[in-house]
């Protein structure tokens, strides 16, 4: 039932295929790329240097603003008007293709380099049938190919990367199919006419994670068979590790390191590298053992890049007249491999001692329960209004968004409720903050049953105790409004102080409590970053003493290293206000490192609910099985089980019978699954689980991590 | 799709309905007033008294508005003070006219502002776009009577000065038939005028699709730029721009008064600005009618049209 | 963390001016400045009028009736007036530069007070049709429900005219005041506002800094003004400005056909309209108006495309 696959990449020497030729299939040297705006040239890539044999897989890890896209659309030569190659070249094959006409550069597109897309559903022309967009590419790069072949070849593709019905995909538009059936057809239109070089740009980060499992076992497998070269972009390490074998780390326009893959992951050498598996959580990590370690600082703007090494201001290790003379060249680190680092002293430096003195967040005791919610329902009416529903009766249906959520938060402590898309948990924030109201069931909040107040009925002090921090940071601001000014409003509303020398004070001090400078008082977010931006949402969700914050997805949105800063002060703050944090996430690695509590979501039902080891360890709801497998681990030492769920997530408004989760469980008994609905059994420490199969059952799964020492 | 459509026909019927209503009550309501209007204000009280009672004004005013409502739906428009004549008999030949000119004008302005629309969209910011901006704007800067005046100065008075003979006639009463020259100078102002705002809608319909991702993907594709522009971009640009055409229609039906009063061209909009003037109530009523039916119209076709060219929602 | 005092940040600069230096931005674009200098020319005229009017724009001249350019008055003309002490006569003299208008005025003086009814009258009823569209707007936006389904039908009613038939039929029934124009063109106009500020709310209102101002418990007209409506501002000053240029041409063509303000007003579609007939025996008194009105629309125009251009670039 479950497929387990051999990953590719557990052998070190880095080829997939024996590879034909000893000509590599691109090679980049001594790369520059700048862009020339009005301000000037702003360079956005230096020194880039990069050689993919036949048949590898080479990662381009760094975040965002480091070039790696940049890179890749040099390679494609479409680098828009404003974006030059200033210096050096790029060989594809042997041929220089700086310097190729327009003419020779459309021959070799999509033919022999072809590029899959970050967002697929805008890759694809919204207006044209997916048959023809497929078939263009045989038709306008071979002479004699006629309709019917390059039908046939299409119909072909599709049955290849694995999507049902090809037929009637042909004809269909991109905006009728899902977001991961978009990327294969995605992937299908790259494949068409067998290139020899694939550039992947971030091809699953717009997509759920059990989705993103599927693609990338595509992936693999086809390269496999067809021998193909790829550049596989990305800013998550697990994913690369999964994928590649060798990689090159950016920052800031530069290649910082650059090695095979187990040898990186084994023995990162340059800070930066060091700094971006510090704040990655792990399996290993843990608030109260091995916390996260943020990257103090931020990334420089290209035009304001500082003297010799571009981490130089944010690197632990700096050494003032060492690291900020001239350009740092890459190095040779000596362990073979063709392992290097751009670092000056990287033989000096000691990593055994490493964040020995993070802080650490000592586990306390939960206090009384803040937040119950008891069976409670929210379902959303859509009208049918056409003429034949309502002659029938039929006019109304309901999106069932939440249905019988039951579980308890305490003072305190750290609840994480996760599920992908669709699952209701924005749905469950929604009810709990009053923008929406429960259709059924009960909500109490500190002795108050809040499930039918809506934000509107509520009384200024409910208000208050219960803030939000919201996901997306180009949002959760008003772009008309200061900073201070905003921050301001939460505290006169709330009536936590009322004379303006005083709320000033206030709004200084919670500035000084989210680690920003008090000038930022006076500016407008536009002039923020988004970590920035966001740290400003925690701030305005606490300038109330709230008792419940609840935090959708905070940190989804902005930087790794970003992302480990702002969830550091999310968890200081929570300790020094004793608040209850509800954190709504899709990402399992931060669940794990921050939550006491987890509450597994699908399809608007809890599927599993216990403490953070009780979740993470067997039994398991089959679905958090696969979830937990589908999650990508920068983790060598770490083994994981491979499940790849079939399907795409049923739609909520026509939810499966029995089980929702039958029509993928990898683990379904039969007809029962399908019929009935599962009863949640629960253990007397408080874990819960929602199905069919006996709990003695499921705890005799093997776990899905297990580490090398096991 | 029949269902919206159908949606949309019984919408658009409801809306005539409602805004004859108004229009009716606009018009009729205040008898006195109207009495005064058509009969001069020094006109003697019982004379006014008479003439209302002789065109059936005294009735209440609901049996009125539903006598001319049946009337309008038979094809009785009713009767025209200032023309003496039945208003059927005025008003469709001088429909026709406007029809003709508008048929002129939109045969040239259409492909025109396409056009100039996609060159100066295709590449932003470049030379070709920015005049082509800078003519649409100045273009719409000058208001048809304006232009009308400027070009008729340029063209009926200048060059028969330079060259006589030569110049266009300044009027359009078409006293001896149907003349092409005569067309020439009322067509060129409207297409001056209304040339600016398609173009620049589709301008940016046009800069706006040439960002989107899918036209990188095609290039990288390896397509030839040609059908990138043309299958690719063309395809997707015009889906907005289509709707702003069709209310064009409209538009022209407001703009051919100014156009039509000055050069004496016998068309609709010239019609109702006499009717209006001289307060002959029938046949304001019916050509406001007939504008009413023509705006309501191109606005559905507009919408029935944007839903068909556009997949994302033809098939949801 | 010693507690830093208040001292330590400064104050943001006054409003009036944060205005100035916002101003600065019109630099970026050419046409935003040149549009600028032609509303600004405009305005000066406007205000200036009584000292650079070279003639009271009533004044009339029965020996310069459609007197081409740069004409001088006949020698020792006398103007007779009326005043409390008795019929007066005074001696005139000077040039009309551009020429004399059908009923001997002098057509500089008349286009230089002209621009004083142009540039009240406009700007004041495109402000009244933006006062409704917002309200409403926002509100049909905001609140949805049964207010949105009704404003929305009668804006699609609105538009349902023809503009100009609209415009024909209102003012030949209410009659030709200042007031009742200025009553038709709101009426006209607000509808198109009304549908930009709800679409543009609409859009808006799904933001998370409305979801977090609506979980402070916020009242609805704080959310509307405060949070939404500032935001919106930008498309809104685009099509403030085409509009108010729009309404210019729209006083303009009522004027032309006769429904405008009542004369002598010195507005330049009256000018245009009056001297129509005489268009071809003297037409400076026609061409002047018309570049007139031209160029301050031309200006107005220009002054938004810029301001898009601006925007853009943001």
């Amino acid at each position: 039932m479950t497929a387990t696959l051999d990953a590719p990449r557990s052998d070190a020497t880095g080829t997939r295929t024996a590879p034909a030729t000893d000509v590599p299939i691109l090679e980049c040297e001594n790369l520059c790329i700048s862009y020339f705006t009005r301000a000037g040239e702003i360079p956005a890539v230096q020194d880039f240097n990069l050689r993919v044999m036949p048949g590898e897989a080479i990662g381009l890890v760094g975040e965002s603003g480091c070039g790696k896209s940049t890179v890749a659309m040099a390679v494609m030569r479409y680098l828009g008007g404003a974006g030059r190659i200033v210096d050096g070249v790029i060989r594809f094959k042997g041929r220089d293709i700086t310097t190729l006409s327009e003419e020779e550069l459309r021959r070799i597109r999509g033919s022999e380099i072809a590029m899959i897309y970050q967002e697929p559903m805008a890759a694809l022309n919204p207006s044209m049938k997916i048959g023809l967009q497929l078939m263009e590419v045989p038709l306008f790069h071979e002479d004699n190919c006629s309709q019917k072949e390059a039908y046939q070849r299409s119909v072909d593709i599709l049955t290849k990367v694995r999507l049902p019905d090809p037929e009637r995909l042909m004809d269909a538009y991109p905006h009728q199919i899902s977001g991961g059936q978009q990327q294969r057809v995605v992937i299908a239109m790259a494949l068409l006419s067998n290139p020899s070089l694939l550039l992947l740009d971030e091809p699953t980060t717009a997509l759920d994670v059990t989705v993103e499992a599927g693609i990338i076992k595509l992936i693999a497998e086809i390269s496999a068979e067809y021998g193909t070269s790829m550049i596989y972009i990305s800013h998550n390490l697990g994913l690369i590790w999964e994928t590649c074998s060798r990689v090159s780390v950016m920052y800031s326009g530069e290649v910082v390191e650059e090695a095979e893959i187990r040898r990186l992951f084994e023995k990162p050498t340059h800070p930066y590298t060091n700094g971006l598996f510090g704040c990655i959580p792990t399996p290993k990590s843990d608030k109260h053992t091995h916390p996260l370690l943020a990257i103090p600082g931020q990334l420089p703007l290209p035009h304001e890049r500082p003297r010799g090494c571009n981490f130089g201001p944010r690197c632990d290790f700096f050494e003032a007249g060492r690291c900020d003379q001239g350009v740092i060249p890459m190095r040779a680190v000596g362990d073979g491999g063709g392992h290097e680092a751009r670092c000056v002293k990287f033989e000096e430096i000691d990593w055994s001692d490493y964040g020995r003195d993070a802080k650490v967040f000592e586990p306390i005791e939960p206090g009384e329960v803040v937040l119950k919610a008891d069976q409670m329902q929210k379902y959303y009416p859509i009208y049918d209004r056409s003429l034949a529903a309502i002659l029938s009766g039929n006019s109304v249906r309901h999106v069932k968004a939440n249905e019988d959520i039951s579980f308890e938060a305490r003072k305190g402590q750290t609840v994480a409720i996760v599920g992908e898309s669709g699952c209701g948990k924005s749905t469950f924030a929604k009810v709990l903050m009053g923008l929406e109201t429960a259709t059924g069931g009960a909500l109490t909040f500190t002795g108050d049953d809040i499930a039918e107040q809506g934000v509107n009925s509520r009384s200024d002090e409910q208000l208050s105790s219960l803030q939000m921090v919201f996901q997306n940071p180009n949002d959760t601001l008003n772009p008309s409004m200061t900073v201070g000014g905003q921050i301001a409003r939460v505290i006169r509303k709330f009536g936590v102080e009322k004379d303006p020398d005083k709320i000033r004070g206030r709004v200084l001090r919670l500035l000084d409590l989210v680690k920003l400078p008090r000038a930022f008082a006076n500016r407008r977010p536009r002039q923020l970053s988004g970590g920035q931006k966001q740290r400003i949402g925690i701030a305005r969700a606490f300038a109330g003493n709230p008792a419940v914050v609840v935090a959708d997805e905070p940190v989804s949105a902005l930087d790794v290293s970003v992302q480990a800063a702002v969830t550091s002060l999310l968890m200081d703050i929570q300790r020094e206000f004793d608040t209850t944090l509800l954190f709504i996430s899709h990402d399992l690695g931060v669940v794990r490192y921050l939550a006491d509590r987890v509450v597994v979501m699908y399809l608007g039902h809890i599927v599993e609910q216990g403490t953070t080891e009780e979740v993470f360890s067997p039994p398991y709801h089959p679905y958090t099985e696969a979830l937990l497998a589908a999650v990508p681990v920068a983790d060598p030492e770490v083994e994981k089980k491979q499940i790849i769920l079939e399907g795409s997530p049923p739609s909520v408004i026509n939810p499966p019978t029995g089980c929702p989760f039958h029509t993928r469980c990898p683990r379904k008994l039969g007809e029962i699954c399908e019929t009935q609905v599962p009863p949640t059994q629960r253990t007397p420490q408080g874990h819960a689980i929602f199905c069919h199969i006996p709990l003695d059952e499921l705890r005799e799964f093997e776990p899905v991590f297990k580490t090398a020492a096991e | 799709m029949l269902f919206f459509l159908s949606k949309r026909i019984l919408f658009m019927i409801g809306t005539m309905l409602v805004v004859s209503i108004i229009l009716f009550l606009m018009l009729e309501a205040n008898v006195d007033t109207l009495a005064i209007r058509v009969l001069g204000p020094y006109s003697p009280e019982a004379g006014r008294e008479a003439w209302l009672e002789e065109n059936g004004y005294l009735r209440p005013i609901w049996e009125r508005y539903f006598d001319w409502l049946f009337g309008l739906i038979q094809g009785d428009m009713g009767y025209s003070t200032r023309f003496n004549a039945p208003v059927a008999e005025v008003l469709w030949p001088r429909l026709a006219n406007t029809g003709i000119l508008a048929l002129f004008t939109f045969a040239i302005m259409v492909p025109l502002s396409i056009t100039l629309g996609v060159l100066a969209g295709m590449r932003e910011g470049s030379r070709m776009d920015r005049s082509i901006t800078f003519l649409s704007v100045l273009t719409t800067s000058v208001p048809e009577f304006a232009s009308a005046v400027l070009l008729s100065f340029l063209f009926v008075f200048l060059l028969n000065q330079i060259a006589p003979g030569w110049g266009l006639p300044g009027t359009s009463g078409f006293t001896n038939g149907f003349s092409l020259t005569e067309m020439i100078l009322p067509v060129t102002v409207l297409v001056l005028y209304g040339f600016g705002y398609v173009t620049r809608m589709m301008r940016a319909s046009m800069a706006e699709v040439m960002q989107s991702h899918y036209i990188r993907t095609a290039v990288l594709k390896g397509l030839p730029y040609r059908r990138v522009i043309m299958k690719h971009g063309l395809r997707n640009a015009l889906i907005a721009p289509f709707t702003v055409i069709i209310l064009q229609i409209n538009w022209l039906l407001s703009g051919v008064i100014v156009v039509e009063y000055f050069f004496s061209y016998k068309g609709f909009g010239a019609l109702l600005l006499d009717a209006a003037l001289n307060t002959d109530i029938e046949l304001i009523e019916a050509c406001a009618m007939v504008a009413v039916v023509v705006a309501v119209a191109t606005q559905t076709i507009a919408d029935i049209g944007y839903t068909y060219l556009n997949p994302r929602i033809r098939f949801t | 963390m010693a507690d830093l005092t208040l001292n330590d940040v400064p104050r943001r600069d006054p409003l009036w001016l944060r205005l100035l230096k916002s101003l600065r931005l019109l630099r970026e674009s050419w046409m935003a400045m040149v549009g600028v200098g032609i509303i600004v020319f405009w305005i000066a005229v406007a205000l200036l009028a009584p000292v650079i009017s070279p003639f009271p724009y009533t004044q009339q001249i029965p020996a310069m009736v459609q007197a081409p350019m740069f004409s001088t008055i006949p020698e020792g003309f006398m103007l007779t007036s009326f005043t409390d002490e008795g019929m007066v006569r005074t001696e005139v003299s000077g040039i009309y530069l551009l020429g004399g208008d059908n009923l001997g005025r002098d057509v500089l003086s008349r286009i230089i007070w002209g621009a004083r009814p142009v540039l009240f009258w406009a700007p004041l009823a495109t402000f009244c049709a933006y006062a409704v569209g917002i309200l409403l707007g926002l509100l049909a936006g905001y609140r949805r429900g049964w207010i949105d389904d009704v404003l929305s039908r009668v804006a699609d009613i609105i538009l349902s005219f023809p503009v100009l038939v609209l415009y024909v039929v209102l003012i030949t029934q209410l009659g030709q005041s200042s007031i009742n124009i200025l009553l038709a063109v709101t009426f006209a106009s607000a509808p198109g506002i009304f549908r930009i500020v709800r679409g543009l709310t609409l859009d808006l209102r799904n933001r998370d800094y409305v979801a977090a101002a609506q979980t402070r418990g916020e009242s609805q007209w704080y959310v509307m003004f405060v949070e939404i409506l500032p935001n919106a501002r930008g498309p809104l000053i685009v099509d403030a400005c085409l509009r108010l240029g729009y309404t210019t041409i729209t006083l303009g063509v009522l004027g032309f056909l006769g429904l405008g303000l009542p004369p002598p007003d010195p507005n330049w579609g009256n000018l245009i309209a009056e001297n129509r007939t005489i268009a071809l025996t003297a037409p400076h008194a026609v061409v002047w108006p018309c570049i007139a009105i031209s160029s301050l629309v031309l200006g107005l125009n220009m002054l938004a495309d810029g301001l898009r251009e601006i925007s853009l670039k943001d």
